[in-house]
C-alpha cells in the first residue's frame, strides 16, 4: 500500500501534518524529561515567533534564507537530483556579492549595486554547482557525494580566503570590512512600523517572487517540462528527445545560483560584512523545506516560515528556560526531516485503512 | 617556525593516530553499504557514541564501561536508520542527514543538562583510555631509529589502534570468505536476485546495520575517551563524511578504504605540522588549503580520472519484494 492508493489532500496535508505532529511529539517528550513543561514551552515559543509582531518580522526574516535555499534543494529534486551542496553553493555566493561590494560599494548608488551584488551571489553559487553538476552528467560521479566534497571544500576555500584577504589590516574578527550603506538592503519596518527593529527587508519580498517564477517555471514552461521529465524518467525523457546531461547541468547552476541568493538576505540584508560560517546550516535546513514543502512553492513558503518560527521562537524560549538550550531546536529540525522527508509514508496504510473503511 | 621544525617522523605517529576514528567509521560504512544501504549517519553515530562513552567512562570512572555504553547507543541508532531505510523504505540519504542533524543538536542538549559545562562533559582524567607500553619499550629507547620506531610508532597507542587495524584483514576475511560476506555483498549487488536465492534481505540488511552500529562505536569512543578526554560538541567534525569519502575512494573495498583512511590522516597530521612552517622558496602554506586536498583528491577520483570508483549496484534502493 502506498500513497498512489490515496487522494490528493491526504498526500499533500494530512500525511506532512501527521508527521510533522510525530516529530513535534518526541520534542514534547525531550522537554519533559529535561524537566520542563512541553506546553507551557510551546506557548513561549509561539507567543515569541508569531503572535509578537517583533518576533514575527524575525520569524519571516529567517524564512527570507529558507525560501531561497528551499527553492534551490527543490529545483534540484526536480529533476531527480539530490543537491546537499547548498550549504557550499550558500557560502560561496556571499564571497561573490562580497567581492562586488568591495570593489564598487563606494562608487554606485544603491539602485544599481544592490542588484550586481546579487548578480554576483548567483553567479558564484551557480559556478560552485556547475562541476558537481557537470560530473555527474558527463562521468557519472554521484552528486550527492561530490556536492558534500565541494561544501567541505567551499568552507575550507572561504576560510583560506577570509583570513588571507578580507579581514581589514589590524582587525582581529574573522569577517571583511563593512559595507557602505547604499548596500544595505532596505527594510520593511519603514513600510509596516508594526515590526518594530527587525532585520527583515525586501529580500523576503524577493523570495516570494522567487517562489512565483519557480512555480510558474517548472509547471508551466517547456523547460519546466523538460526538468519534471528527466526527474521522473530519465530513459523515457531521452527517447522523448531531451537532452538529459544538458538538463542536469543547467538545473545545478539554477540551484546553485538560487542557494547563493540565500546569501543577500543575511549578508546584505543583517550583517552587512561576510564573515566566516555566516550560512551556520541554512543550506542543510532547505533540504528539509524542499521534503517538506513537497517541492512546491505554497508548501516551501509554509516550511519555510515554520523553521524561522522554530528558530525565532526557540532562541526566545532558551533565554526563558535554562534547560532548553537553542540547540534543542536543531534536535527538532532533525526530528522534522525524519518524520517529514524519510518516514513520509509512515501513516500512510493507516490512513488508507481508515478512508476505505468510510467508503463502505 | 623555520622549515627545520618540520618533522617527518611525528606526522607518521599522528598518522597512525589520526586513522582510526576514520577506519572505525569507515568500515562500519562498509558493511552497511556493501548491504545496499547508503550510510550518511556515521557522523550522529560517531557523535553520540562520543557522547554516551565519555559520560559512562566519566561516571563510573571506567574506559571500558564507558565503550561497551557507546556501542548501545551506536547499535540502537543503527537499528533505527535500519528501520526507516529497510522497513519503511525511505530515503536513506534524508534519514542519515535527519539522523546526523537530530544527533548533533541532542548529544548538546543532554551533555549540558547533565554535566552544565557549556555542552561538554568533564575532563575524563583517570578514565581516559591509557596507551600501551610494549615489552621492552625503555631497553630500546636510546637507540636511534629503532627506539622512535619501536616505541612511539608501533608502540605506546591505546588498545582501540591496535584494534582498528587488525580490523583490516577481519573485514576483508569476513567479507569475502564468509557465508555472511558473500550474502551481504550478494543483496548489495542484487537484492531481487538474491531473496530468488532464498536469502532474506532485509535480515541481512539488518544484520549489515548491526555491524555498523557496533564498528561506529569504537570510532566515537576513540574521539572522547582517547583522543580528547572529553566529550566536545560536534567533536565528529566532518570525520564521518570523511569516512564516507575514503569508502568511495576505496572502492568498497577493505584494504583500499583503509589506505584512503591512512592518507586522510597523513594530511591531518600534515596540516597541524605544516601550520606556520616557512619553506624555503615557497613560503607559508595555509592550513586551510592543505585541508582541502583530501576532498579534492576525491573528487578527481569521482571524476574517474585516477581510477573509476564503482558502487554496490544496489546502493540507496530500498528492498520491495516482487510479487
Amino acid at each position: 500500500m502506498n500513497q498512489a492508493d490515496l487522494p490528493r489532500w491526504a498526500t499533500a496535508f494530512a500525511l506532512p501534518l501527521l508527521n510533522l505532529f510525530s516529530a513535534l511529539l518526541v520534542a514534547a517528550g525531550v522537554i519533559y524529561l529535561l524537566g520542563e513543561s512541553p506546553v507551557e514551552s510551546l506557548g513561549i515559543l509561539i507567543n515569541a515567533a508569531v503572535l509578537n509582531p517583533e518576533g514575527l518580522g524575525y520569524t519571516l526574516f529567517y524564512a527570507a534564507t529558507f525560501i531561497f535555499t528551499g527553492l534551490s534543494v527543490s529545483v534540484a529534486m526536480q529533476a531527480g537530483l539530490f543537491n546537499i551542496g547548498s550549504e557550499g553553493q550558500m557560502y560561496v555566493g556571499g564571497l561573490g556579492l562580497t567581492l562586488v561590494l568591495l570593489w564598487l560599494d563606494s562608487s554606485l548608488p544603491g539602485w544599481l549595486l544592490i542588484p550586481l551584488a546579487m548578480l554576483g551571489a548567483a553567479v558564484f553559487g551557480a559556478a560552485w554547482a556547475y562541476l558537481p553538476g557537470y560530473l555527474q552528467a558527463r562521468r557519472g560521479s554521484h552528486v550527492v557525494v561530490t556536492t558534500i566534497m565541494f561544501n567541505f571544500i567551499a568552507a575550507s576555500l572561504m576560510n583560506y580566503v577570509i583570513v588571507s584577504f578580507l579581514i581589514p589590516a589590524g582587525q582581529q574578527n574573522t569577517a571583511s570590512r563593512v559595507f557602505a550603506d547604499a548596500s544595505w538592503l532596505p527594510k520593511l519596518n519603514g513600510i509596516l512600523p508594526v515590526l518594530g527593529e527587525t532585520p527583515l527587508n525586501i529580500s523576503f519580498v524577493l523570495a516570494l517572487v522567487a517562489l512565483v517564477i519557480y512555480g510558474v517555471v517548472v509547471w508551466r514552461t517547456t523547460w519546466g517540462y523538460q526538468l519534471r521529465a528527466t526527474g521522473l524518467n530519465q530513459h523515457a525523457a531521452h527517447y522523448a528527445g531531451i537532452s538529459i546531461s544538458k538538463t542536469i547541468i543547467v538545473t545545478m547552476m539554477i540551484s546553485g545560483a538560487l542557494a547563493g541568493l540565500a546569501a543577500v538576505n543575511s549578508v546584505m540584508g543583517s550583517t552587512h560584512y561576510l564573515n566566516l560560517n555566516f550560512p551556520a546550516g541554512a543550506g542543510f535546513i532547505g533540504i528539509a523545506i524542499a521534503l517538506m514543502g513537497r517541492q512546491h512553492p505554497v508548501g516551501i513558503l509554509l516550511s519555510s516560515i515554520l523553521f524561522g518560527a522554530l528558530i525565532q521562537g526557540g532562541f526566545d524560549l532558551s533565554l526563558e528556560k535554562a534547560n532548553i538550550p537553542p540547540e534543542t531546536f536543531i534536535f527538532i529540525q532533525g526530528l522534522i526531516i525524519l518524520f517529514c522527508g524519510a518516514m513520509e509514508n509512515l501513516y500512510a496504510p493507516a490512513l488508507s485503512a481508515l478512508l476505505k473503511r468510510k467508503e463502505k | 617556525m623555520m622549515f627545520d621544525d618540520f618533522q617527518f617522523s611525528s606526522i607518521l605517529v599522528s598518522t597512525i593516530r589520526n586513522a582510526p576514528v576514520l577506519m572505525f567509521a569507515a568500515m562500519a560504512g562498509l558493511f552497511a553499504e556493501r548491504s545496499g544501504v547508503v550510510d550518511l549517519a556515521l557522523e550522529g553515530k560517531m557523535l553520540a557514541a562520543a557522547f554516551v562513552s565519555a559520560a559512562v567512562a566519566f561516571v563510573t570512572k571506567n574506559p571500558w564501561l564507558g565503550i561497551m555504553a557507546g556501542v548501545g547507543i551506536s547499535v540502537a541508532i543503527a537499528l533505527l536508520q535500519g528501520f526507516v531505510s529497510i522497513t519503511q523504505k525511505g530515503n536513506q540519504l534524508v534519514a542519515g542527514i535527519a539522523l546526523n542533524i537530530a544527533l548533533s543538536g541532542l548529544t548538546f542538549v543532554i551533555a549540558q543538562y547533565f554535566f552544565q559545562q557549556g555542552g561538554r562533559t568533564p575532563d575524563l582524567g583517570e578514565a581516559r583510555l591509557f596507551d600501551i607500553v610494549l615489552p621492552g619499550s625503555a631497553a630500546v629507547a636510546g637507540i636511534p631509529f629503532l627506539g622512535w620506531f619501536y616505541t612511539k610508532l608501533i608502540g605506546g597507542h591505546s588498545a582501540l589502534v591496535y584494534l582498528a587495524f587488525a580490523l583490516i584483514p577481519v573485514v576483508h576475511w569476513v567479507l569475502y570468505h564468509t557465508r555472511f560476506g558473500l550474502r551481504l555483498r550478494a543483496v548489495g549487488e542484487n537484492p531481487h536476485a538474491a531473496d530468488a536465492a532464498g536469502i532474506n534481505v532485509e535480515r541481512t540488511r539488518f544484520m549489515a546495520m548491526l555491524c555498523a552500529g557496533v564498528l561506529c562505536s569504537f570510532s566515537g569512543a576513540y574521539l572522547s575517551i582517547v583522543q580528547s578526554g572529553f566529550f566536545l560538541r560536534d567533536m565528529s567534525a566532518g570525520n564521518g563524511y570523511l569516512a564516507l569519502t575514503a569508502l568511495v575512494f576505496g572502492n568498497w573495498r577493505p584494504l583500499h578504504t583503509a589506505l584512503g583512511c591512512l592518507m586522510f590522516g597523513f594530511f591531518a597530521a600534515l596540516q597541524v605540522q605544516i601550520e606556520g612552517v616557512v619553506f624555503p622558496g615557497i613560503g607559508k602554506v595555509p592550513g586551510s588549503l592543505i585541508q582541502m586536498i583530501p576532498y579534492v583528491v576525491t573528487v578527481i577520483v569521482l571524476a574517474g580520472l585516477m581510477a573509476k570508483s564503482v558502487a554496490p549496484k544496489a546502493i540507496g534502493q530500498p528492498f520491495v519484494k516482487s510479487r
